[in-house]
């Protein structure tokens, strides 16, 4: 154990974080030093939750430096705890309490048309990120996180799990790759996750052992809310295996492909119009419909040319996908609209969903539109056309009335 | 400070006495209607003044000393040329080495830039700032360290403040991007051009002398003619009067930040289903990069319907620009240009017209224009539960900001003050405003990333908005939720000393800043 912890971070950008320095000494009690942007609003409330977290952790001699740029509490607290665990050998967490609205679950075929990329040791990007309405937001332990930084990261997540309230978009975490990121779920499932993406997955076993951990801890802590899996296939072996990591667990709902480093794998540069990923994309999507599962595109990396991503989103809906990673909020809104679907189509869909209903209504085993059979998953395909353009706005809740059809 | 407390119509406890003058309380709005003649400058005889109309002399401290600098004087400079004004700084250097004591300075707005004048304030060149106090001249007013009581007022209440007598300019020193030797000046050409020099105006008009300072002197008539030669002593030739990069942004840009943009989106959508956005309509926003981008929602929502807007009043962009140059609206009246595109629209658009604080804000014109203006986006650091609004301090305490032209766009017919529910943990609703700038009466609706709260007086818009599935909630929904995400803050300490008075439009105190426990 080191003499001396520190966790958090500082430097001109930062801001809604803090940089935690502890030193455990001999004697003479605990001294705290903070240097807040907003001391002068908590600097009291600060030292009071630094006196309960070092008494929690029954530390009596130490001198705790905060440096903060506008932390909320539970950020005080990760930074806290993540600072004691250099110094002192733990098992102890100081966890802030669940906000009651944190707590819902969602379901195996909801929206995932947009998923909201969070670095997850940055807590200035996390406060705001729900207000945009992404479909799902990711609370990210892997690539976005530096390895020195993987630890304090852990405690971070689970307490923004806790204390941020997303509004209703379904709650992710990108675990670490397969093995280390096993440990990361202690951190997690506890916490009403919803949804694990396992990164840079190459087979069923991977997907197992996950599903595995996960119903070991649910089990342990009593949990019975569903966590579901989503697989990230980000290399030719990926790819090949793609049909078995979409089957291997019934708690997998979709799927999702990483380009950057899959294009990398094949030793192909990524280019714009995408020829070199065709192969995959298409594969991905065929082995998600087989399974029944949601198939999710990769994320656009340029975060300000909005008709570039555009274009991108209207192919990948025509190959087949149904969503795309987020990097930036911006991003979430053009995803949408470019996933919504056309005006022909909600026309085409509408007819199809009158007729079954009516075909219901009259008791008939059989849909039809005009002279044209009608099987079940169109009527499913229609469904779902008819939900997502009500979720875009574009179409009325009771469009069946509206029409008076 | 032993001058007695008496508690206003807005119920803040202010003095009857402040520098020594007798001060009125708030009455409420519209309620003080002082009466008499307003303020003139002295007679002179134009037989005085050479014939040849050459009013050039050989330095600023000729001049000054030509015009008879005294102890005890009020001398005003004006704001055109923002954080890259170089003139107030050498202005108060000069008259620190001619030794008089004891002044007024009157700006119409300082900037971090003006920073150097603390060391005046401290050696008793000055003895107290009227105008505003950005950065470090707030927090040097914060800590009871100058000598005088501050003085704070609108665009519009320094110029009701010099009609009625209330200030009295001794010297006005004019910076002028170009001058010629008559004092015919504008702010349109020259390397410190700026755009108009509306904010000089009354300085001019009503000083006892005004010297005119400036580094692109050119041959009788300097046109158009913004400021007067008629009206100038003396004409100063120097170097550099500011630097260009500092005094208009080569551009001004939208905000980049997801939530900013998020709140203008919301702004613009409000003022869509307030149906606030039709034909011949009037609006003023700031400069912001949040007002920039709804200014920009705006637009798009314009273009779509083919609505055309009749005027604009600015802080000028290129974004109002691009209205009327593609047609979307009929006249900008510009009493400020913040950027390059915004100066050459003055020069190059009939349309684009220079016009004073005397046009949009003052409190003695026979009306203006203010108050026919039908949205009016402003800001704030803090407002409460009453919707009072504040502008001047933040919520530690620390003066921080002028008002601006802000109070006297409260009188626009539909105000909106688009803000963040919280800035790095500190929440913008409060239960109380740190100090009250102005009353809630006039502020329409606030609208931060988490929900819109509307004024409950405006029932109107209450109305017309509740089925258009904005997030509308009460300003006490919005302050629980800040406080939820953020904690209850605590209240920043002051000591008794009053360090500055905030006046209203109108020239009564309102409210006032007191000395910070550090």
């Amino acid at each position: 154990m080191d003499k001396i912890g520190t966790a958090g971070n500082k430097g001109k950008s930062v801001r809604s974080d803090c940089f935690v320095t502890l030193e455990i000494t001999e004697s003479k009690g605990i001294s705290i030093d903070i240097k807040s942007k907003v001391g002068k609003l908590f600097g009291d409330s600060i030292s009071k939750l630094c006196e309960d977290e070092l008494s929690y952790f029954g530390i009596e001699n130490a001198k705790l430096t905060v440096e903060d740029t506008g932390a909320l509490p539970f950020v005080l607290m990760a930074r806290i705890e993540a600072a004691i665990k250099k110094v002192i050998q733990t098992d102890k967490q100081y966890v802030p309490k669940m906000l009651p609205e944190n707590v819902y679950q969602t379901e195996r075929d909801r929206f995932r048309r947009s998923r909201l990329y969070l670095p997850g040791n940055t807590p200035k990007l996390m406060l705001n990120a729900g207000i945009h309405k992404p479909d799902g937001i990711i609370l990210d332990l892997e690539d976005s996180v530096a390895p020195d930084k993987k630890e304090e990261a852990k405690i971070l997540v689970r307490n923004a799990l806790c204390q941020i309230n997303f509004y209703g978009a379904e709650r992710m975490v990108r675990i670490n790759q397969i093995p280390s990121g096993l440990d990361d779920l202690e951190y997690v499932v506890p916490y009403n996750v919803n949804l694990i993406l396992i990164p840079k997955c190459e087979n069923g076993d991977q997907v197992l052992l996950v599903d595995k951990k996960i119903m070991e801890i649910k089990a342990e802590k009593g949990i019975d809310y569903p966590i579901y899996l989503m697989p990230i296939i980000e290399s030719a072996k990926g790819v090949i295996n793609a049909y078995e990591i979409a089957t291997s667990s019934k708690n997998v709902v979709a799927m999702a492909i990483g380009l950057e480093d899959y294009t990398a794998d094949i030793g192909a540069p990524r280019s714009k119009e995408g020829k070199e990923s065709f192969f995959a994309r298409s594969q991905l999507v065929n082995s998600a419909r087989a399974a029944g599962i949601q198939p999710i595109d990769s994320v656009f990396s340029d975060v300000s040319d909005m008709d570039a991503l555009r274009e991108v989103v209207i192919e990948s809906k025509s190959l087949g996908f149904d969503g795309m990673g987020c990097i930036h909020p911006r991003q979430i809104k053009v995803i949408h609209e470019a996933f919504a679907p056309t005006e022909a189509e909600i026309e085409k869909a509408k007819k199809i969903v009158n007729a079954f209903i009516e075909a219901n209504e009259k008791g008939l085993g059989v849909v039809s539109v005009g002279s044209k059979m009608i099987d079940p998953p169109v009527v499913k395909r229609a469904q779902r056309v008819i939900e997502l353009a009500i979720s875009t706005g574009k179409l009325s809740e009771n469009w069946r009335d509206d029409n008076g059809e | 400070m032993a001058s007695k407390l008496v508690k206003n119509a807005v119920g803040r406890l202010v003095p009857t006495e402040i520098n020594g003058k007798e001060q009125v309380p708030f009455k409420g709005i519209g309620k003080y209607i002082p009466k008499g003649k307003k303020a003139a400058q002295p007679i002179v005889s134009s037989s005085q003044f050479p014939s040849n109309g050459n009013k050039i002399v050989g330095s600023l401290k000729e001049a000054l000393i030509q015009a008879g600098i005294s102890d005890g004087m009020t001398i005003s400079t004006h704001h055109h040329l923002r954080n890259g004004d170089l003139v107030a700084n050498e202005l108060f250097k000069v008259i620190h080495e001619i030794g008089v004591k004891d002044l007024v300075w009157f700006p119409s707005a300082s900037f971090p830039c003006h920073e150097p004048i603390i060391e005046y304030l401290e050696d008793g060149t000055i003895n107290r700032i009227e105008g505003s106090m950005n950065g470090p001249l707030g927090k040097f007013t914060s800590q009871g360290k100058m000598k005088g009581t501050a003085v704070l007022r609108s665009h519009g209440g320094r110029y009701q403040a010099i009609q009625d007598g209330e200030v009295h300019i001794d010297i006005a020193v004019i910076a002028a991007p170009t001058a010629d030797p008559f004092g015919n000046a504008n702010g349109l050409y020259g390397p410190s051009a700026c755009g108009g020099l509306g904010y000089a105006l009354a300085d001019y008009r009503y000083a006892d002398k005004v010297i005119i300072v400036t580094d692109n002197l050119v041959d009788f008539p300097a046109m158009p003619m913004q400021i007067e030669g008629n009206y100038v002593d003396s004409v100063v030739v120097v170097d550099k009067i500011g630097i260009p990069e500092k005094i208009v942004s080569g551009t001004t840009r939208i905000t980049k930040s997801p939530d900013r943009l998020l709140i203008a989106d919301l702004t613009a959508k409000f003022c869509d289903a307030a149906g606030l956005i039709k034909d011949g309509f009037s609006f003023q926003m700031g400069a912001g990069g949040t007002s920039l981008a709804f200014g920009n929602n705006l637009h798009k929502i314009m273009k779509e319907r083919g609505i055309k807007a009749r005027f604009a009043v600015g802080g000028v962009t290129k974004y109002l620009v691009q209205m009327l140059e593609e047609g979307t609206l009929d006249y900008i009246l510009d009493a400020q240009s913040f950027d390059l595109d915004a100066v050459r629209s003055m020069r190059e658009n009939e349309n684009h017209k220079d016009i004073s604080i005397f046009h949009c804000y003052d409190y003695h014109a026979k009306g203006n224009y203010t108050t026919m203006m039908d949205i009016m986006i402003l800001g704030a650091t803090e407002v409460d539960v009453n919707f009072n609004g504040n502008v001047v301090t933040h919520s530690d305490g620390y003066l921080q900001h002028g008002i601006g032209g802000w109070q006297n766009c409260l009188h626009a017919k539909n105000v909106i003050l688009p803000i963040p529910l919280f800035r790095d943990r500190i929440p913008v609703i409060r239960d109380e405003v740190t100090t009250l700038c102005g009353p809630g009466e006039l502020i329409d609706v606030i609208i931060t990333e988490r929900g819109i709260a509307i004024n409950p007086r405006r029932t109107d818009l209450i109305e017309k908005t509740k089925n258009s599935g904005l997030p509308i909630k009460t300003i006490e929904e919005l302050k629980d939720e800040a406080e939820k995400i953020c904690g209850k803050p605590a209240k920043p300490e002051f000591t008794d000393d009053i360090v500055a008075a905030i006046k209203w439009v109108d020239g009564t105190v309102i409210d006032v800043v007191k000395k910070i426990k550090e």
